[in-house]
């Protein structure tokens, strides 16, 4: 047993090559202590750490590059669009997309889904229509659908998960009907990680014609994401889960559906000409960009998805499932602790409860010992509802985290227990 | 380590494990539910009023340690205590987890509500803490709709 596993080792697999102490390096904010102890970060899934390229994005930018987009003819002017453009062809190329006009820029992946709702939804979905989401969904892929249906007289209908987290397709295809105008799901849930088999459900809607919408918020910085062949009408990430600054994000939209819709958003850069009787429309992508953008946050994003390249999603996405398979045998072997969500694919996350020790108090003894962790109900309740849980604790690991800091959890979860026994 | 110890004295814990008047009242005249969205923590307060008067009160829901021993112990401190009386405990009480009120030094009216002091250190905790008393508050004034912490959060 013992030669054939190092046989293995020998050959070199992509994961043991990862060198993690040379990736911690980028990160600075990895560096620091909490109350005493080394920083454990555990809670990517709600934001994820920034590289130093990143940051030196931003301060480059206000240092040398600042200046209004799309508008002026000087230098600085011209070098800021140059930069904000290039940084859309490299997000076009990250995800595949056939266009890069295909790319807008929004706040985050909850203005990419509201925008959808209400541009798409209010030409598309009228009364007697359906819209389908799932038992999963973060709020942002719930609330900007329900709003659109109370304002439409449209039925929201969703897709339950057995006990394992996992969507239960046969009762989606049941669900598919010629009133259906949207199927929004997440590609892979905050709350409990199943990776969704997105390419099945966007076949199956398809063959009713009806376009999807997948929330990639979670997947975007953990598996190489391929609109083309995924086959998506629409994908809506965030910058800030993916290394990248708050306040930027991205929609993806199939040109023929982008062109079709109208804007939700009106002021300057969305138009091409405007008078007190009629306004012409921007093309794509600049229609759905009204007002100055994010400037600095885009050219951010654009750096953040050069590191994430410089490492590779594959080899990312590799290294996380062997943290991820070695946390749930660690944690897991905790006497009374329950994982939540044991889908049979799983990326990140990793939700559970311990005895009856509520979230909140496991999170706060868990902070004392330098480790950050997610408590409570992750803008998911119906999740929360489904499992029969007021809450969780989750820990989500990134590709900069390691065995140790999950042994530290373990550590900081006896703990817990301890002061509650 | 210290203020974990102090956050989580055995009185808490104890309230926690075994909350007193951890029931509907059958004979409520006021009730009122409250709700921490930020952590989902939900409790229902009952109140037995006569008059001015607490005679009677008890709270039902889930929540952290935190809450659920405040909610326990808030309910021993208030019945018999008139609306006035336990408003200004209330205050104080809020005051103390804020750390606006050494209830060592300064005069007050906590009691065995004092341990909760050690809130003072973990800020994000305060509101688990006085999730019962405002929802309590809302119920003695009659507000009728649930309540959330967040209300708090605007008037901070």
């Amino acid at each position: 047993m013992q030669a054939a596993f190092e046989e293995v080792d020998a050959q070199e697999t992509p994961t043991n090559r990862f060198d993690v102490d040379r990736i911690r390096e980028d990160f600075p904010i990895l560096k620091q202590r909490v109350h005493g102890r080394p920083l454990v970060y555990l809670d990517n899934a709600a934001t994820s750490q920034t590289p130093q390229s990143v940051i030196d994005a931003i301060t480059n930018y206000y240092s040398a590059q600042n200046a209004n987009v799309h508008r002026g003819v000087h230098y600085l002017s011209q070098l800021a669009t140059r930069e904000y453009e290039d940084a859309r062809v490299r997000i076009q190329r990250f995800i595949n997309a056939a266009e890069t006009h295909e790319v807008i820029y929004t706040r985050g992946a909850t203005e990419g889904i509201n925008l959808v709702a209400q541009s798409y939804g209010r030409k598309f979905v009228h009364e007697g229509d359906e819209i389908i989401i799932s038992t999963m969904e973060h709020h942002s892929n719930i609330v900007p659908w329900q709003m659109l249906c109370d304002g439409q007289r449209a039925k929201l209908r969703v897709i339950p998960i057995d006990d394992d987290g996992e969507l239960m397709i046969e009762e989606f295809a049941q669900m598919l009907n010629k009133r259906v105008k949207m199927v929004a799901v997440t590609h892979i849930s905050n709350a409990l990680g199943t990776v969704n088999p997105v390419k099945r459900i966007i076949e199956l809607a398809h063959s009713q014609d009806v376009p999807v919408l997948l929330d990639g918020a979670q997947a975007a910085p953990h598996l190489k994401v391929d609109v083309r062949d995924l086959d998506c009408d629409f994908y809506a990430f965030s910058s800030h889960k993916m290394c990248g600054p708050t306040g930027i994000g991205v929609l993806y939209g199939k040109s023929h559906w982008l062109e079709s819709m109208p804007p939700v958003m009106g002021g300057g850069d969305m138009i091409s000409s405007v008078t007190f009787e009629k306004t012409t429309y921007n093309t794509l992508p600049y229609k759905f960009e009204a007002g100055t953008p994010n400037i600095e946050g885009a050219i951010a994003l654009g750096a953040a998805v050069d590191y994430l390249n410089s490492i590779g999603l594959d080899r990312i996405a590799a290294y996380e499932h062997e943290l991820l398979e070695y946390a749930t045998e660690v944690i897991g072997a905790i006497p009374g602790v329950r994982i939540i969500g044991t889908a049979r694919e799983k990326a990140s996350v990793l939700s559970f409860t311990v005895e009856d020790i509520h979230p909140h108090d496991i999170g706060t003894i868990l902070d004392q010992e330098g480790i950050a962790v997610r408590a409570g109900h992750h803008c998911a309740q119906p999740v929360m509802k489904r499992f029969d849980v007021p809450a969780t604790a989750r820990a989500s690991v990134a590709f900069y985290n390691t065995k140790e800091e999950i042994d530290a959890l373990a550590a900081g979860i006896q703990k817990a227990i301890e002061v509650f026994s | 380590m210290a203020e974990l110890n102090e956050l989580y004295q055995q009185v808490i814990l104890d309230h926690n494990k075994k909350p007193r008047n951890f029931k509907r009242l059958e004979r409520a005249n006021c009730e009122q539910e409250g709700y921490n969205p930020l952590c989902g923590d939900q409790i229902t307060v009952y109140l037995e009023m006569d008059g001015d008067l607490i005679k009677d009160v008890g709270f039902q829901g889930s929540g952290c340690a935190i809450s659920k021993a405040s909610a326990s112990m808030m309910t021993t401190a208030v019945k018999g205590k008139t609306k006035e009386e336990a408003g200004v405990i209330f205050d104080e009480f809020h005051r103390m987890v804020k750390g606006d009120l050494d209830a060592e030094t300064e005069q007050n009216h906590l009691g065995r509500l004092k341990i909760f002091a050690g809130v003072r250190e973990f800020p994000a905790r305060v509101k688990c803490a006085s999730l019962s008393w405002h929802t309590l508050r809302a119920a003695i004034e009659g507000h009728g709709e649930s309540i959330t912490t967040e209300d708090e959060h605007r008037q901070d």
